[in-house]
C-alpha cells in the first residue's frame, strides 16, 4: 500500500445522507475479479444525469468528496472504495460512515476522514462559491482544509490512531498480523475440540 | 462487574491485546462466496501465501447464481467468470466448496446453519454484510471488506477495535400475523440507518426468546441495515433444539461438552451495556417501507408521509428524493400502492418457515392479475424440503413462479431483476435505489405481508383478504 501522507485535489459537493454502497457502485458491477476498473461503475445510476456533480467539468477531475451523514451504509462490497480510487478519489470528508465502508478505506488506502456535520456544510458552501476549487486532507495533522482567508475553512477530523498510522507507514496489514504467528498458534492450541471444522 | 454476553465472546476469541492498538480476534468460520472473494485469493498468490485454515473456511455460490436453468452453464459471462474463478481458488487452496448443482448450495448464510456449522459463542465472518443473521445462535458474526476476507484466509484472524454494547429489549408479545421482521423494520425506522453505528446488539427480551430460530435470524439478519455491527441474542433450548442432529453438531461427549459451555454465554445480571433500546412488541403491526432506505417505513395502515413531517433538515431532503425516486405522493394510504412484482426469498426472508407461512395464505388462492410472485427458497435443501411438503405445489396453483436457490432478486446479480419503474414488495432486506434492478422500486415487507400482496396486487396484510 502506498504511504499516505497529505493530499490536496478538487473537492467535490455529494450533497446526499444515507450514500450506500448500492449507489457507489451497484452490484452489476461487482462481477469483475480484478481490483482495477471499477471507476465506471461509480454511482452509476447517478452518472446518467447531466446534473449530478461530477458531470460538471468543474468537478470531473476530483479526488476529495465532501458527502452528507451515513455514507457507504449497506452491502460490505469493498468494489466501493476501488471504485471511488480506480475514479481518482483519495480521500472522502463525511459526518457519519458506516463501519465496513471505514473499514474497508483503512485497509484499501482510501482516507476517510469523520468531520462534523458544520464542517461538511462549510465546505459545500465553500465549493459552491468556488467550483473545482482545492480541499487538503492532512493526515499528519489531521486537518481538512479549503481557501485562504477570510473563507477559509479549516477544522480538524476523526481517524482512529491506528488506521492513520498505518496509512501514514503504508503498511501491509497481513504482514503486521503474521509476526504475531506464536501467539495465533499458542491460541489455536487452546481452542476446544469440539469446535466445528468444514473437513 | 459482569460481562455482557458479546463480551464474553469476544474475551473468548482475543489472540493478542496492546494499548492503543486494535484486538486480534480469532475467526471459528470463514464463510466464502464468489463476488468479494477472487480479489482475496489473488493477493495471497501474488505475497505467495497460503489458506492457513481451510478446515474452518466453507464456500458456496449464491450471488450471481441463475434460478432458472442451474443445471446449465450460467449464460452471463462474466457472471460465469467470477463463478469459475470461485471454483479454481477452492481447489488451488483446499477449501470446500458447496458449487451450483450441489445439494448443499445456497444462500451463504442459509447454508452455515442448516449444516451446524453456525453454533453459539463463535466468531463468524463473511465478505458480506447480512453475516450478521449468524448472531441469531449467540455468536459474533459480522461482515467484512475483501482486504480483511484475505487477512482472514491468510491468518484465521482480524484486527478489530473492540464495539461499544447496546441491548434492545423488545418486551411484550407479538400480535398474531406480526412477525421478526416487522419487529425489525420497527425497529430500523425508530433508529434511523446510522443508530446502531459502533455497536454490537443484543436483543432480548420476551418477544425475542418467544422468537424461531428463523424468526431470530431474521431480526439479526437486519442488524446491519441500522448500522450495528453485529447483531446477536443469548442461546436457549430453542437454540440447542435447532442445531441438536445437524451435519456438523457436535455429537456424543462433544454435544454435552459443548451444551455447557453454550449455557454460560448469557449477560450477567449487574452486566452494563453503553446503550439501551426497550420496545413493546404488543403494539407491533404489519411494516412495510415507503422510502429508498430501511429506515424510512411506517406501519402498513398509515399514509405515505410528506418531506415536512420531519424536523432534520436532512430528513426532509432525503424525504423529498425518496418520494421522487418511488413514485409516491404523500398522504396516499400505504394499502393503496399498487405493487407489480413480489418477492419471497433471501437470506432475510427465504428459509422453510417463511415457504411454508407463504403457502399458508396462498392456499386456494391467486396472484392478482399484472402481478408477478417470485419464490425463491434460500438454498437447494430448502427447496427440496418444500417440495417434499408440497409447498411448490401451491406456489404454482396460485400462479406463481417457483424457482431455484440463491440470492435472486434481493440484488439482481443474476437475471432476476426489476425493470424501470417497476415496483416491488420485496421479503429481503434493502430498499435501496436500484437495488433489485436500474430504477426499480423496492418496498419490503414481511412474509405475510408479501403474500396477501401478492393476492390482491396492492400493498396488503392476510387481515385484507377475502375467507377461501
Amino acid at each position: 500500500m502506498d504511504k499516505f501522507t497529505t493530499h490536496t485535489g478538487v473537492g467535490v459537493p455529494l450533497k446526499r445522507s444515507n450514500v450506500d454502497t448500492d449507489q457507489i457502485i451497484p452490484a452489476v458491477y461487482l462481477k469483475r475479479v480484478t481490483r482495477t476498473g471499477f471507476e465506471d461503475g461509480l454511482f452509476a445510476a447517478w452518472r446518467g444525469d447531466p446534473d449530478f456533480v461530477l458531470n460538471d467539468p468543474a468537478y470531473a477531475s476530483g479526488s476529495v468528496l465532501v458527502a452528507g451523514p451515513d455514507f457507504g451504509t449497506g452491502s460490505s462490497r469493498e468494489h466501493a472504495v476501488w471504485a471511488l480510487q480506480n475514479y481518482g478519489f483519495r480521500a472522502v470528508i463525511s459526518s457519519r460512515f458506516a463501519d465496513i465502508f471505514r473499514g474497508n478505506s483503512g485497509k484499501a488506502g482510501l482516507v476517510a476522514a469523520q468531520v462534523d456535520e458544520k464542517v461538511v456544510q462549510r465546505l459545500w458552501d465553500w465549493l459552491e462559491d468556488n467550483p473545482g476549487g482545492e480541499v487538503t486532507v492532512d493526515l499528519e495533522s489531521r486537518t481538512v482544509r479549503a481557501g485562504a482567508g477570510e473563507d477559509a475553512v479549516e477544522d480538524s477530523f476523526d481517524i482512529d490512531d491506528y488506521t492513520r498510522w498505518r496509512l501514514l507507514e503504508g503498511l501491509d496489514d497481513i504482514g503486521i498480523t503474521l509476526g504475531h504467528d506464536t501467539d495465533i498458534a499458542d491460541f489455536e492450541a487452546s481452542r476446544p475440540s469440539w469446535k466445528p471444522v468444514t473437513a | 462487574m459482569g460481562k455482557t454476553l458479546s463480551e464474553k465472546v469476544w474475551d473468548e476469541h482475543v489472540v493478542r491485546s496492546a494499548p492503543g492498538e486494535p484486538d486480534l480476534l480469532y475467526i471459528d468460520l470463514h464463510l466464502l462466496h464468489e463476488v468479494t472473494s477472487p480479489q482475496a485469493f489473488d493477493g495471497l498468490r501474488l505475497a505467495s501465501r497460503t489458506v492457513r485454515r481451510p478446515d474452518l473456511t466453507l464456500a458456496t455460490e449464491d450471488h450471481n447464481v441463475p434460478t432458472v436453468d442451474w443445471d446449465k452453464p450460467i449464460a452471463d459471462p462474466v457472471s460465469r467468470t467470477q463463478v469459475e474463478t470461485l471454483r479454481k481458488n477452492c481447489a488451488d487452496f483446499g477449501v470446500r466448496l458447496h458449487p451450483l448443482g450441489d445439494v448443499e448450495q445456497g444462500i451463504v448464510h442459509v447454508v452455515g446453519p442448516q449444516l451446524g456449522l453456525t453454533q453459539p459463542g463463535m466468531t463468524i465472518v463473511c465478505g458480506d454484510s447480512h453475516t450478521s443473521t449468524h448472531g441469531a445462535f449467540g455468536a459474533i458474526a459480522f461482515g467484512i471488506g475483501t482486504s480483511e476476507v484475505e487477512h482472514v484466509l491468510a491468518t484465521q484472524t482480524l484486527t478489530q477495535a473492540r464495539p461499544k454494547t447496546m441491548a434492545v429489549t423488545i418486551n411484550g408479545s407479538l400480535p398474531e400475523g406480526v412477525t421478526a421482521k416487522d419487529m425489525v423494520l420497527t425497529l430500523i425506522t425508530h433508529t434511523g440507518t446510522g443508530g446502531g453505528q459502533g455497536y454490537i446488539v443484543e436483543y432480548r427480551g420476551q418477544a425475542i426468546e418467544e422468537l424461531s430460530m428463523e424468526g431470530r435470524m431474521t431480526v439479526c439478519n437486519m442488524s446491519i441495515e441500522w448500522g450495528a455491527k453485529a447483531g446477536l441474542i443469548a442461546p436457549d433450548q430453542t437454540t440447542f433444539d435447532y442445531i441438536e442432529g445437524k451435519p456438523e453438531a457436535p455429537k456424543g461427549a462433544d454435544w454435552d461438552a459443548a451444551v455447557a459451555h453454550w449455557k454460560t454465554l448469557r449477560t450477567d445480571d449487574d452486566a452494563v451495556f453503553d446503550r439501551e433500546i426497550e420496545l413493546d412488541a404488543s403494539t407491533m403491526t404489519p411494516f412495510v417501507t415507503w422510502g429508498t432506505n430501511p429506515g424510512q417505513g411506517a406501519p402498513l395502515g398509515a399514509t405515505i408521509p410528506s418531506p415536512d413531517d420531519f424536523g432534520e433538515p436532512n430528513d426532509k431532503v432525503a424525504t423529498e428524493k425518496a418520494l421522487h425516486y418511488m413514485g409516491l405522493e404523500a398522504g396516499t394510504p400505504l394499502r393503496e400502492v399498487k405493487v407489480d412484482t413480489v418477492f419471497v426469498g433471501s437470506c432475510t426472508n427465504g428459509r422453510i418457515e417463511d415457504l411454508r407461512l407463504a403457502a399458508s395464505i396462498l392456499e386456494g388462492r391467486h396472484v392478482a392479475d399484472d402481478t408477478r410472485l417470485l419464490v425463491v427458497p434460500g438454498s437447494v435443501r430448502v427447496r427440496l424440503q418444500a417440495e417434499a411438503e408440497g409447498l411448490d405445489k401451491v406456489f404454482l396453483a396460485a400462479g406463481a413462479e417457483w424457482r431455484g436457490a440463491g440470492c435472486s432478486m434481493c440484488l439482481g446479480m443474476n437475471p432476476d431483476q426489476l425493470a424501470p419503474g417497476e415496483r416491488s414488495a420485496s421479503t429481503s432486506n434493502r430498499n435501496f435505489e436500484g437495488r433489485q434492478g436500474k430504477g426499480g422500486r423496492t418496498h419490503l415487507v414481511s412474509v405475510p405481508v408479501a403474500a396477501a400482496t401478492a393476492v390482491r396486487g396492492t400493498l396488503s396484510s392476510p387481515a385484507d383478504l377475502q375467507e377461501v
